[in-house]
């Protein structure tokens, strides 16, 4: 009896694979554009643009990989319009430099990569721009509601959390997205250069 | 087998076995029904790049894969190195990954077509261009929910 187990054992344990897969999760723009034509003031964009040797040009500068996530806080988190208008931000902490981004709802990322780039260059910049989000989400929730907001988003998507917490938890995760929504628009690659 | 000799005589039964059977049956039972046969066999290089930021795929029932990457070595000989799409068990060009899509949408269930993703399953060698095309071979499907299927870890170890 224990032998036949230990056999079929075994052989489940050899063929097992876990794998819970895990990834950076997108949205890609529709096809079809927008009615109107947005006007978006070339301050509210943050360019971000690789080339074919996996090396950054962001706003107009050459820029290290293990800086980007800084200047894309820095970016998002400067809230430039100023106090009294509507658009004034007042939970940020940035610089407030009248020549960044207004607030973190009009702030765009735009990235750009050649047809050459490595995906996995790609991939850490995608990465270090969603973790730029991340980490003001987080600050935010930490200070609404003492907790991580990966860590809250995480238990909203989780299917095993009893319902009554989800329902709770939605409206918070989906007043920190609003406070900093992820506007990330990805143009189409270019060939040259 | 040895013999010990206990000088003092003390009387400790050895373990009972009889529960062994049992214990196997209950890590059997566990392993049966983690186990996930492998649907598809790889043909391409598949070494996924890594992310720190990633969110877990949960349902699998929701999810389409695509794989992109250098063909295996078997294969390399006449598919070549260049990076290829493999759908299901076949490789398949930029323009057949629309049509791809919209098979699998249809075999799944009414209720989940709405809120399927499109899981990337892309070789970290692989070149964005190909990437780009099947993205936008993606949004003239609306297939607009991706996942680029990563390991957890440095991010930077990518560019090693």
């Amino acid at each position: 009896m224990a032998d036949i187990a230990f056999l079929l054992l075994i052989f489940f344990l050899v063929t097992t694979t876990i794998e819970t897969d895990a990834g950076l999760d997108r949205m890609l723009p529709p096809i079809e554009p927008p009615d109107e034509d947005v006007v978006i003031k070339q301050k509210n964009i943050f360019t971000v643009n690789i080339n074919k040797n996996g090396q950054l040009l962001v706003e107009e500068e050459l820029m290290d990989l293990k800086k980007l996530r800084q200047a894309a806080v820095d970016f998002l988190d400067n809230g430039g319009a100023p106090q009294g208008t509507p658009e004034y931000c007042s939970y940020c902490k940035g610089k407030r430099n009248p020549d960044s981004s207004d607030n973190p709802q009009k702030a765009i990322i735009s990235l750009k990569n050649d047809r050459e780039t490595k995906y996995g260059t790609y991939i850490t910049v995608q990465n270090e721009l969603v973790g730029a989000y991340n980490d003001l989400r987080n600050r935010e929730a930490q200070r609404l509601y003492g907790r991580d907001f990966t860590e809250m988003e995480a238990e909203y998507l989780n299917p095993e959390t009893p319902s009554k917490i989800r329902d709770d938890l939605k409206d918070k995760v989906q007043k920190i997205q609003d406070l900093f929504p992820q506007k990330l628009s990805e143009a189409e690659t270019s060939t040259n250069n | 087998m040895a013999k010990f000799n206990k000088k003092k005589g003390s009387d400790v039964p050895a373990v009972s076995t009889a529960s062994l059977p049992d214990i196997i049956f209950i890590l059997l039972f566990f392993f049966m029904t983690v186990t996930t046969m492998k649907d598809n066999t790889l043909m391409v290089e598949n070494t996924l790049p890594n992310a720190s930021e990633v969110k877990k795929l949960e349902k699998k029932d929701r999810v389409i894969y695509i794989y992109v990457g250098k063909p295996s070595r078997e294969y390399q000989k006449v598919f070549g190195t260049e990076p290829k799409i493999q759908l299901n068990d076949k490789f398949a060009s930029v323009s057949e990954v629309g049509d791809y899509i919209l098979e699998e949408r249809a075999k799944k269930p009414q209720e989940l077509q709405n809120v399927l993703t499109t899981a990337l399953k892309v070789d970290k060698d692989a070149n964005m261009g190909l990437i780009s095309d099947i993205k936008q071979e993606l949004r003239k499907v609306n297939a607009l929910k991706v996942n680029y299927t990563t390991y957890e870890g440095d991010a930077f170890r990518n560019l090693q």
